[in-house]
C-alpha cells in the first residue's frame, strides 16, 4: 500500500507529465515525445491510484482493466486514418459514460472524503459532472453515427429548437437546485431524469449541426469530455483530475475557436446549428452563368506535365474516396520529373481539425510540402495548375465576391487565381453549405467529373514515364 | 530623386529611407571644390604574380570623369585584361609611370588584390598608401588580421568588396557573385578542354555519341553558374548541395538535383550547414562514391566560410573514375575538396585530370575586369564626391573594413537579417501566436469590461460562501486551464487531429474516478458502476494513445537537407 502522500507526488508527477504532452503536440518533431510523455504520464496515475489506500478491489480493477486495454489496442491499431474522426468521437462518448457512472456512483456512496467541502457543493459537483457527461456521451454518439454516415450528416432542423434546448435547460437547472437540497440518500430521481433529458439536448444539440461544421462539433465535444473530467474531479477531491479535465477542456475549446475562426463564424453560431439550410435551397446571391469546361484525364496529365508548380487542394472526398495514395504516388512522380508540388489546407477541411494532414501523411506525403492557408495563398498567382480534389466551399470564390452568399466572408484558398484549375467532382452537386460554386464556371477551370480514386488512378497511370 | 534644383544631375543618386539620398553631390559644392583640386581616383597595375585583372576598364573610367573623378592609371595596369593605355586616354584617364607616384596622388586606390609586397619597388604596397588614403579591394579581413593592422596604422579608409553586405541593394556591388559567377563557367571550360571528349550527345553518321556526365557539388553562385554552362554545352548535369533550399535552383538551371536518402535523425533543427551528423556524411560520402563511377566531369564549389574546404572527392574517388575524366576543384586556394588537389596546378592521377587553379576570373581578365570595376564603381558612387564614407549607410559600413586609424571590421550586426536558406523548416507557431493575440485583443472593450465584472462577482461570491477546500481545488483548476490554453494555443494546425486524439486519451484520466469506487469494501452498486465506468474509460485511453502514436509515426518531412522521399 502506497501512503497518501506518495500518491499525490505521482499524481503531481503525471499531471506535469500531461502538460509536457500538450506542450510536445505543438510541432511534429517534438510530438512523439509528447505521446511518450503522456503514456508515462498516465501510467504514473494509474499505478499510484491502484497501489493507494483507496482502491482495493484487484479482482474487479483486472476484470474492468484487461479487456479494455485489449479493446483499445486492437480498435486503434485496425481503425482505418480515413475513419479517424468517428473513432475520437466514439472514444469522446465512452469519457461522457465514464463520467456520469462515476457521478451516480459518487451519489450512491456516500464516502466520507468530500467531508470538508460540505454536503451541498459535494452535490453540485455531482449533478454537474452527471450533467456534463451525459451532454458529452450522447452528443458523442450522435456525432458518430454521423460521421460513420449512418444517419444523415443534414442537421436535424426541429421547430422552436432553441426555445426547446432552453427550456431542457431551465427544467435541468430546476431539478439541480431541487437535487442541491436534497440529504443522504435522497434525490436520485432528480440526478437521474437531469442525466436523461441533458443526454437529450446533447443529441439534438449535435443532430442540428451540418456535417460541414463536424471539426468543431468534435473538437467541442473533445473539450466537454474534459470539463467533465474535471468535475468528477471536484466531486472526488481529486487534483489530478480537475487539471487533466481543465487541460482538454480548454485546449478543446481552443480547437473549436481555431476552426469557427477558420469558417469566419463565431462559436455560437456554430453551436446552435443549422448552417447549410437557410440559404441553401436557394442560393442567396447571383447565380453562376456560364458553361463549366469538362477534360479528361490524358488532358489532366498533359496539364500537369507541362506545369513548373502545382498545387493540390484535398477536401473531403478525397478522404471519401480513399485517394490519398495515389495521390502521393502522383506527387512522387511529378516531383521527379522536377514539378513543384504542394498541398494546400485549409483549416476546415475533412471531418476533423487536421484530418487531411493526417490521410496526407498516411501516404507518406512528408509535411514540410504540405502548406496551410495564409502559407500558400500568396502563392496562387505564380502557381501552373490547381487541382481540387472532393473540395468545395473552401475554394469558393463567392466568399470573398458575393456578399450575398451564406458563406460569406469566409476565408477561402484562393486557387482561381493560378493559371489553370482543375477540379475533381462525382458531379455538380454543391457542397455541405449548399451553395453554388462560381469557380467551376470560370474560364480557367477544367472540371475533371468521376470517383476521386479511380481519376486519380488514371492521372497516375498516365504520368507514369 | 531631386538634388539641389538647377544643378547638373549627371549622379547616379540612391535615395534611400526617408528619400534622403546616399550621396552628397550638391552641385554648387562641388564645383567650388573642383576649382580647388580633382579628388582622384588610383589604379595601380596589379603586382600578385599571375594576376591580370584591373580594377577598372576604359568603360568605368569614362564613368568616374563624368561623375567629376579624376582617374590616375598605371602604365600597362590594363594589359593584362585587354585594356590598353590609348584606351584609358581617350577615356579621360592620365597614365602615370611610376607607381609610388600615383598611390601617392590618388585620394582613392582602387584594386583588386589586397597590397602585398610590390615585387618592382620592394616595398609593401600598404606602404605606399597616403596617410589617411583610401583604398578599395579585396582584403578577406578574417584571414588578413595583419594586413588590416598595417592598413590602420597608416589611418587608411579600407573598403573590402568581399564584406559588401549580401542584400538586395547591394547586389550591384557585390564582386564576389560576379567572380563567382565568371569563376564556375571557366570551371566548365577548363573541364571541357581537358575532357578528351563531347560534352553534348550527338547522332553522326561515325556513330551515335552519348552525352558526358557532369557532377556540381555545391549549389551556390558557382555552382549554378557551372551548371548552367554545362548544361547549356549539352551535357547531363546533377548537383548536390547539402542546403534542400537549393534544390529549386538547380532544377531551374536544368539539373537533376541528388536527394540523400537520410531518414531524419532526432531534431532536425533547419538543418543547414554546420552540423550534418556523422551519417548523414557517410550518406553524402557514398553518394559521391556511386557517382564518382558514373560522371565524366567534378565540379566542386563547396566552401564553409572561415575553415579548410571539405574534402568531398577522395583519392579512391579519383581512382574509380573513368581515365580521362576530370575534376576541377574551385576551392583549391582553400585546400580543396579533391584530396589530390595541388592548387594553381593540373595534376594527372592515373589517367583523371585534377585542375586545381585558384586564378579562374583571372583567366577570363577582361570579362572578369569588367564585372568587377562595375561593382568597385557602384561602390564609389555610394561613397559620394567627397569619398567620406558614411557610417550611417548599411552597405558602406559593411564594406568599411578600417577607418581613422581603427579597425572596423567586423561590423556590427545589421539590423536586417539576411535571409538564411533554413530549407523548408516551417515557423507557424510563431506566426501563429501573433495573430492569435490580435484577435483576442480585439476593441471590443465593452465586452470585455462585462466579462471581467462577472468572473470578479463570481470570484467574490465563491470566496464569501465556498468552504477552503473547494476554493483551493478552483486554484488548481483555473491555474491548468490557462495551462492548456497556454500550451495549445502554440500548436500547428498540421497536428490538430493527433492533439485532440492525445487530449482524448488524457481525459480518460477519468479512470481514476471509477477506480476509486473499487474500494474494496462492498460489491455493491457503486463499484459496479465504477466497474463499467474503468472499463470504458480504459479502452479510451488504451485507444487514444495508441491511435496517436500510429498517427505521428506517419508524419515525417524531407530529410533535413539533401531531402529525400523513398
Amino acid at each position: 500500500m502506497m501512503p497518501e502522500s506518495m500518491v499525490t507526488a505521482s499524481y503531481i508527477a503525471a499531471s506535469a507529465l500531461f502538460i509536457l504532452a500538450l506542450g510536445g503536440l505543438s510541432r511534429p518533431e517534438t510530438a512523439r515525445r509528447g505521446v511518450a510523455c503522456g503514456i508515462a504520464g498516465m501510467a504514473l496515475a494509474l499505478v499510484a491510484t491502484t497501489l493507494g489506500e483507496r482502491v482495493g478491489d484487484y479482482a474487479l480493477l483486472a476484470a474492468a482493466m484487461v479487456p479494455a486495454v485489449i479493446v483499445g489496442a486492437v480498435v486503434a491499431a485496425r481503425v482505418r486514418m480515413t475513419a479517424m474522426p468517428q473513432l475520437v468521437a466514439i472514444l469522446h462518448s465512452f469519457v461522457g459514460l465514464a463520467a456520469v457512472l462515476v457521478a451516480v456512483a459518487g451519489h450512491v456512496e456516500p464516502h466520507a472524503a468530500h467531508a470538508g467541502s460540505g454536503e451541498v457543493v459535494h452535490r453540485v459537483e455531482v449533478f454537474l459532472g452527471a450533467c456534463i457527461g451525459s451532454i458529452t456521451f450522447t452528443g458523442s454518439i450522435v456525432a458518430f453515427l454521423k460521421l460513420q454516415g449512418l444517419v444523415s450528416g443534414k442537421p436535424l432542423i426541429l421547430p422552436a429548437r432553441h426555445a426547446a434546448n432552453a427550456a431542457v435547460l431551465l427544467v435541468t437547472v430546476v431539478l439541480g437546485v431541487r437535487y442541491g437540497m436534497a440529504t443522504g440518500e435522497a434525490g436520485m430521481a432528480e440526478l437521474l431524469i437531469a442525466t436523461a433529458i441533458t443526454g437529450v439536448l446533447g443529441m439534438h444539440l449535435v443532430a442540428a449541426i451540418g456535417g460541414a461544421d463536424m471539426p468543431v462539433v468534435v473538437s467541442m465535444l473533445n473539450s466537454y469530455s474534459g470539463w467533465a473530467a474535471s468535475a468528477a474531479g471536484f466531486m472526488l477531491e481529486n487534483d489530478l483530475l480537475i487539471v487533466t479535465g481543465a487541460l482538454v477542456g480548454s485546449s478543446g475549446a481552443i480547437l473549436s475557436y481555431i476552426m469557427c475562426r477558420g469558417m469566419n463564424r463565431s462559436f455560437i453560431s456554430v453551436i446552435l446549428g443549422g448552417f447549410g439550410t437557410e440559404g441553401g435551397a436557394v442560393p442567396s446571391g447571383q447565380t453562376p452563368a456560364g458553361e463549366v469546361t469538362p477534360i479528361d484525364a490524358p488532358g489532366a496529365v498533359s496539364l500537369l506535365r507541362s506545369a513548373r508548380s502545382v498545387v493540390i487542394v484535398p477536401g473531403y472526398g478525397m478522404a471519401v474516396a480513399q485517394a490519398q495514395h495515389a495521390l502521393a504516388e502522383c506527387v512522387r512522380v511529378l516531383e521527379d520529373a522536377g514539378v513543384r508540388v504542394r498541398f494546400a489546407i485549409h483549416p476546415v477541411a475533412g471531418r476533423l481539425p487536421g484530418h487531411m494532414n493526417v490521410l496526407l501523411a498516411e501516404a507518406g506525403v512528408p509535411y514540410d510540402v504540405v502548406l496551410e492557408m495564409e502559407e500558400i495563398n500568396p502563392d496562387f498567382p505564380e502557381t501552373d495548375v490547381v487541382l481540387v480534389i472532393g473540395a468545395n466551399d473552401i475554394v469558393n470564390p463567392a466568399a470573398q465576391d458575393d456578399p450575398g452568399s451564406p458563406i460569406a466572408g469566409m476565408p477561402v484558398l484562393e486557387v482561381w487565381k493560378a493559371r489553370t484549375v482543375i477540379v475533381m467532382k462525382r458531379g455538380m452537386a454543391t457542397g455541405y453549405a449548399g451553395v453554388d460554386n462560381p469557380l467551376f464556371y470560370r474560364e480557367n477551370t477544367r472540371m475533371l467529373f468521376g470517383d476521386a480514386k479511380k481519376v486519380v488512378e488514371a492521372l497516375l497511370a498516365g504520368l507514369r514515364p | 530623386m531631386s538634388s539641389g534644383g538647377a544643378c547638373r544631375q549627371r549622379w547616379p543618386v540612391e535615395t534611400r529611407g526617408g528619400g534622403h539620398s546616399i550621396l552628397r553631390p550638391p552641385g554648387p559644392e562641388r564645383a567650388v571644390r573642383s576649382e580647388k583640386r580633382t579628388v582622384h581616383v588610383g589604379i595601380p597595375r596589379e603586382v600578385h604574380r599571375g594576376e591580370r585583372r584591373v580594377a577598372a576598364t576604359p568603360q568605368a573610367v569614362l564613368r568616374y570623369v563624368k561623375a567629376g573623378f579624376g582617374v590616375l592609371v598605371e602604365r600597362g595596369a590594363g594589359e593584362a585584361a585587354g585594356c590598353s593605355d590609348a584606351a584609358y586616354v581617350e577615356a579621360g584617364a592620365e597614365i602615370v609611370d611610376d607607381a609610388r607616384e600615383l598611390w601617392q596622388r590618388s585620394d582613392l586606390v582602387a584594386k583588386v588584390r589586397g597590397p602585398e609586397e610590390h615585387p618592382a619597388l620592394g616595398v609593401h604596397e600598404a606602404d605606399l598608401i597616403r596617410e589617411g588614403g583610401r583604398l578599395v579591394c579585396f582584403i578577406w579581413p578574417g584571414q588578413n588580421r595583419d594586413l588590416l593592422g598595417r592598413l590602420a596604422a597608416r589611418r587608411a579608409t579600407v573598403l573590402a568588396m568581399d564584406c559588401v553586405p549580401r542584400i538586395t541593394r547591394a547586389q550591384k556591388m557585390d564582386a564576389l557573385s560576379a567572380m563567382a559567377n565568371v569563376a564556375g563557367y571557366r570551371a566548365v571550360v577548363e573541364a571541357a578542354h581537358h575532357l578528351p571528349r563531347f560534352f553534348a550527345g550527338q547522332m553522326t553518321a561515325a556513330g551515335r555519341v552519348e552525352p558526358a556526365k557532369v557532377l556540381v557539388i555545391g549549389a551556390g553562385v558557382a555552382g549554378l553558374s557551372a551548371i548552367g554552362t554545362a548544361r547549356s554545352l549539352g551535357a547531363i548535369v546533377r548537383a548536390f548541395d547539402t542546403r534542400a533550399a537549393t534544390r529549386d535552383q538547380v532544377r531551374s538551371m536544368g539539373a537533376e538535383f541528388l536527394e540523400l536518402h537520410v531518414e531524419e535523425e532526432g531534431e532536425g533543427g533547419g538543418g543547414y550547414g554546420k552540423e550534418m551528423s556523422k551519417a548523414y556524411v557517410e550518406a553524402e560520402m557514398a553518394l559521391f562514391a556511386a557517382q564518382a563511377m558514373e560522371v565524366d566531369a567534378i565540379v566542386t564549389t563547396a566552401l564553409i566560410p572561415g575553415k579548410r574546404a571539405p574534402v568531398l572527392v577522395t583519392a579512391g574517388m579519383v581512382e574509380s573514375m573513368r581515365p580521362g575524366s576530370v575534376v576541377v576543384d574551385l576551392a583549391a586556394e582553400q585546400g580543396g575538396n579533391c584530396a589530390l588537389t595541388r592548387p594553381d596546378e593540373v595534376v594527372k592521377h592515373k589517367g583523371v585530370t585534377i585542375v586545381g587553379f585558384t586564378d579562374l576570373p583571372s583567366r577570363m581578365a577582361s570579362q572578369s575586369s569588367q564585372l568587377y570595376a562595375t561593382t568597385v564603381l557602384h561602390l564609389v558612387e555610394a561613397l559620394g564626391a567627397d569619398l567620406e564614407p558614411d557610417l550611417g549607410d548599411e552597405v558602406v559600413r559593411g564594406a568599411l573594413v578600417a577607418h581613422k586609424g581603427e579597425i572596423t571590421w567586423p561590423p556590427p550586426r545589421p539590423e536586417v537579417e539576411p535571409v538564411v536558406a533554413t530549407g523548408r523548416e516551417r515557423s507557424e507557431p510563431a506566426r501563429h501566436a501573433p495573430a492569435a493575440a490580435a484577435t483576442s485583443k480585439k476593441p471590443r472593450s465593452l465586452q470585455k469590461a462585462f466579462w471581467l465584472g462577472l468572473a470578479g462577482v463570481l470570484l467574490l461570491l465563491i470566496g464569501l460562501t465556498a468552504p477552503p477546500a473547494l476554493l483551493s481545488h478552483l486554484t488548481v483548476f483555473v491555474l491548468a486551464c490557462f495551462v492548456g490554453w497556454l500550451v495549445v494555443w502554440n500548436v500547428t494546425p498540421a497536428l490538430h487531429t493527433p492533439l485532440m486524439s492525445i487530449t482524448n486519451a488524457i481525459s480518460g484520466i477519468i479512470v481514476i474516478g471509477g477506480m476509486l469506487h473499487l474500494t474494496g469494501h462492498d460489491r455493491g452498486l457503486p463499484a459496479a458502476l465504477g466497474m463499467v465506468a474503468v472499463l470504458v474509460a480504459t479502452v479510451n485511453v488504451a485507444g487514444g494513445f495508441l491511435v496517436t502514436r500510429r498517427m505521428l509515426a506517419m508524419f515525417r518531412r524531407h530529410a533535413p537537407a539533401g531531402g529525400s522521399h523513398p
